[in-house]
């Protein structure tokens, strides 16, 4: 066993864990943040997409020990006090998702390419986001999504942005 | 799936890394990244009793200058050589090919140094020093040793490290003024190249007075392709370099694979080879 | 009826109520349900794709720390039977054994063998290297037609043949004789190759006990929660009555949720006969061996016709891969496609044969479009080869042949009664859209240029049934149940709508669209309506989502349901407005008297009304809910024209599409946003299986496309933008108009892509490259047509 301690979502927390445990497997099953999924075994499908440091990382790919001392942010730690960022009402209303299992990975990848580069362009966004895998969407309404964001088309709104209406 | 048990080592030192990794000889693997073992050890094809991991090893991270050669530390990830100004502007080939990695998130953890140890001949960046003429230092109980990108791939998954030895910096040599090009063939964005083709060239007066070519995924190793480094010399047009391109597989002994035949290979490396030269030469 | 009610929901882009959810991480996907106590499973499986079981041993991986038990076949059989088939589509289907976890013989690479209960995933997956295991090995069947030849070897030695059954249709003329009459004859052989669905959240059980009562709560990343409980209690022996399936967030199915697994009777064994709480979460690359496939078929095709390119007849020949095992409905899935093979075309003779081939390779069931999509594929891909046959430009070839407009409603050849369409308005609009006559105009330059990047355009008009099923038809096809859909409206005493259905779905956004539909007809705001289901405690009857039949079918029950509600109120406003119900008006969720607009009551105090029943029409009982339970007349019959331009890079062999243009029928339209999405997604796997995808086995029957590494699943960065568009030609056969959307894009878009490909390539000599479409197939495609003709130069393509 090995001792450490990761920040997530803001809360500090200490931990005896065996070396071999996964990142996400240590969100999902010791912190009980199962609001990161897990799709792949290979590191392909990007579903278990976090924040480590400031930099996304697939979760899967990830050893918990690795993660000590360091800071994760989840896709449940991105809404504040129930407002949602500008990505994740961008997906809803761009219809971004459709099972949504790919959702937190692709949103959490989606936050890193806007940091890197905050005005991409159609191709950009799907070269960033080749690392998330969508088996509903067709990924369209995702780069939709993306680059709404990017042009300011999507503010940050309350969870009220479910009761407004897209044109299509 | 799940990795297997193991047990684990994050040693503070470079001189504690070789320790350790000496003491657990052939049963240690070293994580660094981890974005090539983990998918091993969770697919259960490596079974190491002690996994040492370098990551936090202070001083082996970074890019520096050293006269004409370029010092990049082995835990350099992917992510910080395509951002490096001293890459970008000295070994823009590195840069280049290394955009081509898998993808952001495991470009953010995935390191130079630990693709390189990894030995993977459908990995980018082997061929990519080899074309440069990298040199990489090794640190072992008996202390550095230098190896040529040439002598570090000894075969499949294998490359001249001890056991005991740690990878900690590449050194490149600074290719100003030459032109380059990676041309990375794969079916998705996602998948191993099926070929690929490392291009460095140097003009002289509109004509190639230098070629270095290297192969990805044509053998065990990565390869140099040396008949079409010799024919490219000289060649001052589209068609003088498509000529020379043909002579790109000399000597190569690409797989079959569900991917594609040794056949097929050979012609992508044939055809790769004069799009890589074209791109880098500014011809096409 | 009721009144014109204005529609104030139906056709609008509602945001949908799904995803507040999805996008926080709040989420309930089975792998996140933990109880106290929850023993986790993990399962061995065979290495080999065929093998007789010497010997098992599991007592030492009983040693293992943390395991609390260890189970093989043996040890299970008592409590658990063998998986179902329900449609047997033949009286004398061969149908063999098929047991959760092996008793004697493994026949597929992955087929399970022993489980491990331990005390959390971690000590399971370890314990699973300790169970011993010989085993002899069986040669294994890998090829459709080799398995067979006489001789032979088996996969079922105790049936003594490969092949599952022979199910042939013919209709009309007789085709040898029509084929005699042809000017032109064109026999074709398409490979349908198996594929991996792939669906984000992989498969996930966790079932609780609650031994005292003997009762069970399934939980599973299923499509369907209500036939899966009354599958698993025929093979566990667990009374129907007892058990309770929920699937909760499901992560996606494309059909491969669309199965009674074994993995689901073998949980509910364990937590049987432990007592315990018990979970597996399967791997991806897991699922890959354990999760059923898709396609898998050779598809032999004659086509007969005149040679102003009017078709006369097709005969169509299929090997049907079934793989180790029949499972829920893997023989039914080539028979869905049999009535589509002649699709859009009018014609005088077709002639169908599908024949069932048992390989050891991973059952095959439903994949999205479950048997339409090879039919369409077949059909659309020989228009082209037959256009190219008589020189006509593949547009108007399909003009000539296709049912026109004012010839519905139109029986197909297959004796389909399509209801309504206008294939001519779609085509037109693609064409439009896509720029079809520019795009030609360029190809005709690059072409004469010899450029070695070729431009390629490739045209699918496609129709499909949906909507499964009505019950009659599911009777004469030997179905094991009816196709209706179950509806409940609950109008609660606040004001407020329980929709309760009986479809489950994983993503296609029916909390949404149901909320429009009953808001329309009931007159209340879209935010007032809360849609049940997923758990057959709560919505304790329905058929269950697959085929594109959830809307088509559960919708038009919630729209029927609904009017039931409204009738009910009606008949109470009318008590209480003294009025008789012949004078009251319904609108907006108000009743009011004709004339004497004052006089009002609204459906939300009616249901207060019901609710107190203090003052409700003698005789009536009170609450104001509904149940329908709809079984449809016909089928439905989206269809619409997709266009795909290609660029073909002639010296690798690489495919990029350049341009995607659809135009679909999918009927009148609940929420165009929902509807836009379904056919991106769709399309995204028709490409996929074009150009990308296979489930690739080696001469021993090892799956070496085994990782999601391997299986080449497209991402953003592989696919186009899409230009999407519809018609809308209502539906005749239900009350909403409505014809389903969820595959469209699937099996249309295959064929589009391969006809595009082709056609870049026809010039250099090239009729066919086998899907996917890879680099290395294109670049051999080009290379022995070259060899083949001397010259170099273009030809035309000589008849096969």
């Amino acid at each position: 066993m090995t001792h450490i301690s990761v920040t997530v979502d803001g809360t500090t927390y200490e931990d005896e864990v065996e070396p071999r445990l996964l990142l996400v497997h240590y969100l999902r099953d010791r912190l009980g943040l199962t609001g990161t999924p897990i799709g792949c075994d290979t590191s392909n499908c990007g579903a278990c997409t976090v924040e480590l440091d400031g930099a996304s990382v697939k979760s899967c790919t990830v050893l918990a020990v690795q993660a000590d001392g360091g800071e994760v942010t989840t896709v449940q730690g991105l809404a504040r006090d129930g407002e949602w960022t500008a990505l994740q009402c961008a997906f809803h209303e761009r219809h971004a998702l459709q099972c949504g299992y790919c959702t937190p990975g692709m949103i959490m990848a989606a936050r890193d390419l806007l940091r890197e580069n905050p005005h991409p362009t159609s191709d950009e966004v799907r070269k960033g986001l080749e690392g998330n895998l969508c088996r509903c969407t067709g990924y369209q309404n995702i780069v939709r999504a993306v680059l709404a964001v990017a042009e300011g088309e999507t503010a940050p709104a309350g969870q009220a942005a479910s009761a407004r209406e897209v044109t299509a | 799936m799940i990795p297997p048990a193991f047990d684990y080592a994050r040693p503070t030192s470079l001189d504690e890394a070789v320790r350790t990794l000496a003491e657990a000889g052939e049963d240690a693997k070293v994580l660094a990244g981890g974005q090539s073992l983990l998918p091993l050890l969770r697919l259960r094809l490596a079974f190491p009793e002690l996994v040492v991991d370098v990551g936090r090893i202070p001083g082996l991270r970074g890019v520096r200058e050293d006269g004409d050669t370029l010092v990049i530390g082995a835990l350099t990830t992917h992510h910080e050589v395509i951002q490096d100004p001293l890459v970008r502007r000295h070994a823009g080939l590195l840069a280049h090919a290394t955009e081509t990695v898998a993808d952001p998130a495991v470009r953010h953890r995935g390191t130079l140094g630990g693709s390189l140890a990894h030995a993977d001949p459908a990995g980018d960046l082997p061929a990519v020093v080899l074309a440069l003429e990298a040199e990489l230092v090794a640190v072992g109980p008996g202390g550095r040793r230098t190896i040529p990108a040439r002598e570090f791939f000894a075969d499949y998954l294998q490359s001249t490290l001890a056991p005991d030895e740690l990878l900690v910096e590449i050194r490149v040599p600074k290719r100003d003024g030459w032109g380059f090009h990676y041309e990375k063939f794969h079916r998705v964005a996602q998948s191993w190249a099926m070929v690929g083709v490392a291009a460095l060239v140097r003009r002289d007066d509109g004509h190639i007075a230098e070629a270095r070519i290297a192969l990805t995924n044509m053998g065990a190793t990565p390869l140099r392709a040396p008949a079409a480094e010799e024919a490219l010399t000289g060649a001052g047009d589209a068609a003088a370099v498509a000529r020379a391109a043909q002579s790109a597989a000399e000597g190569t002994r690409p797989s079959r694979d569900a991917s594609a035949s040794p056949e097929y290979r050979a012609h992508l490396a044939r055809v790769l080879t004069k799009r890589a030269v074209l791109a880098a030469t500014g011809m096409g | 009826m009721t009144d014109q009610a204005v529609e104030r929901e139906v056709g609008r882009a509602r945001l949908r109520k799904e995803d507040a959810r999805l996008i926080t991480g709040q989420t309930n996907w089975t792998d996140n349900i933990s109880v106290t106590g929850l023993l986790h499973l993990a399962i061995l499986r065979s290495p080999m794709a065929h093998a007789r079981i010497e010997r098992i041993d599991v007592s030492p991986a009983l040693q293992r720390p943390g395991v609390v038990a260890v189970f093989s076949g043996r040890d299970l059989a008592d409590g658990l039977g063998s998986l179902p088939c329900a449609w047997p589509v033949t009286e004398d289907m061969v149908l063999p054994d098929h047991p959760p976890l092996a008793l004697d013989e493994v026949r597929h690479a992955g087929d399970p063998v022993a489980v491990v209960v331990a005390r959390d995933r971690y000590a399971a997956a370890d314990a699973l290297e300790a169970i011993e295991v010989d085993y002899e090995p069986l040669p294994p069947v890998l090829d459709l037609e080799e398995a067979l030849a006489e001789q032979a070897p088996l996969v079922h030695a105790d049936k003594g043949t490969n092949r599952a059954y022979v199910w042939p249709l013919r209709t009309g003329e007789d085709f040898e004789a029509v084929k005699q009459g042809a000017d032109v004859v064109l026999k074709r052989r398409y490979e349908q190759q198996r594929l991996i669905p792939n669906a984000m959240e992989p498969r996930a059980v966790v079932v609780t006990p609650l031994a005292a009562s003997g009762e069970y709560t399934v939980y599973s990343a299923t499509q369907i929660p209500h036939i899966l409980r009354i599958m698993l209690s025929t093979v566990t022996g667990v009374p129907e009555h007892k058990l309770r399936v929920i699937a909760p967030d499901v992560g996606g199915g494309f059909g491969s949720k669309l199965q009674v697994y074994g993995e689901e009777a073998i949980a509910l064994a364990i937590a049987r006969k432990l007592g315990r709480p018990v979970k597996w979460t399967e791997s991806r690359s897991e699922g890959y061996l354990a999760t059923h496939h898709g396609r898998g078929m050779i598809q032999d095709v004659e086509i007969a016709a005149t040679r102003e390119g009017k078709l006369l007849g097709l005969k169509v020949d299929l090997l049907a891969d079934m793989g180790a095992y029949l499972m829920l409905v893997t023989p039914g899935i080539p028979i869905l496609g049999a009535f589509m093979y002649p699709a859009i075309y009018k014609m005088d003779s077709y002639e169908f044969t599908c024949t069932g081939v048992f390989t050891t390779k991973t059952p095959t069931d439903a994949y999205r479009g479950a048997g339409r999509p090879e039919a369409t594929y077949a059909i659309e891909r020989a228009m082209d080869e037959l256009a190219a046959e008589v020189g006509l430009d593949p547009v108007e070839v399909r003009r000539r042949n296709w049912i026109r407009h004012e010839e519905f409603p139109y029986t197909s050849i297959a004796g389909l009664t399509y209801d309504s369409g206008n294939y001519e308005a779609a085509t037109e609009k693609a064409l439009a859209l896509f720029g079809y006559d520019e795009l030609r105009a360029e190809q005709h330059k690059r072409n004469e240029r010899g450029d070695t990047v070729r431009l390629g355009i490739g045209v699918s008009t496609y129709t499909e049934m949906c909507g499964l099923a009505p019950s009659r038809v599911l009777r004469d096809l030997r179905y094991g149940a009816g196709g209706w859909e179950a509806a409940s409206i609950r109008m609660l005493p606040t004001g407020k709508v329980e929709v309760v259905t009986g479809t489950s779905p994983h993503g296609q956004g029916h909390v949404t669209c149901w909320s429009q539909i009953a808001a329309d007809v009931l007159g209340v705001p879209f935010e007032d309506v809360e849609v049940v289901h997923g758990d057959t405690k709560v919505a304790p009857q329905g058929m269950d989502t697959y085929g594109s039949r959830s809307l088509v079918v559960g919708g038009s029950a919630v729209h029927r349901a609904a009017e039931k509600v409204v009738e009910k109120a009606r008949k109470v406003a009318a008590h209480l407005l003294e009025a008789s119900e012949q004078d009251l008006e319904f609108r907006d969720g108000v009743f009011s008297v004709k004339g004497s607009p004052e006089a009002r009551k609204s459906i939300q105090e009616i249901a207060f009304e019901t609710f107190t029943s203090h003052d409700v029409p003698d005789g009536m009982e009170p609450t104001l809910n509904s149940d329908h339970v709809l079984d449809p007349e016909n089928f439905s019959y989206p269809h619409g024209t997709h266009l795909c331009a290609v660029e073909v890079d002639t010296e690798t062999g690489q495919t990029r599409i350049r341009s995607y243009v659809c135009v679909d029928d999918v009927g009148r339209v609940i929420n165009p946003m929902i509807v836009e999405g379904q056919v991106h997604g769709g399309l995204a796997q028709g490409i996929a299986q074009a150009l990308y995808e296979e489930a690739v086995y080696d001469d021993e029957g090892n799956l070496v496309s085994g990782t999601m590494a391997d299986y080449l699943v497209p991402s953003a960065a592989d696919l186009p933008d899409f230009v999407t568009d519809r018609t809308e030609t209502p539906a005749a056969s239900n009350p909403l108009g409505v014809k389903g959307v969820g595959e469209a894009g699937t099996i249309a878009s295959t064929p589009a892509v391969v006809n595009a490909v082709v056609d870049a390539l026809r010039p250099l000599g090239v009729h066919d490259v086998r899907m996917p479409c890879t680099p290395e197939r294109v670049w051999e495609a080009v290379r022995s047509a070259q060899s083949e003709q001397p010259s170099g130069s273009p030809r035309k393509e000589a008849s096969a």
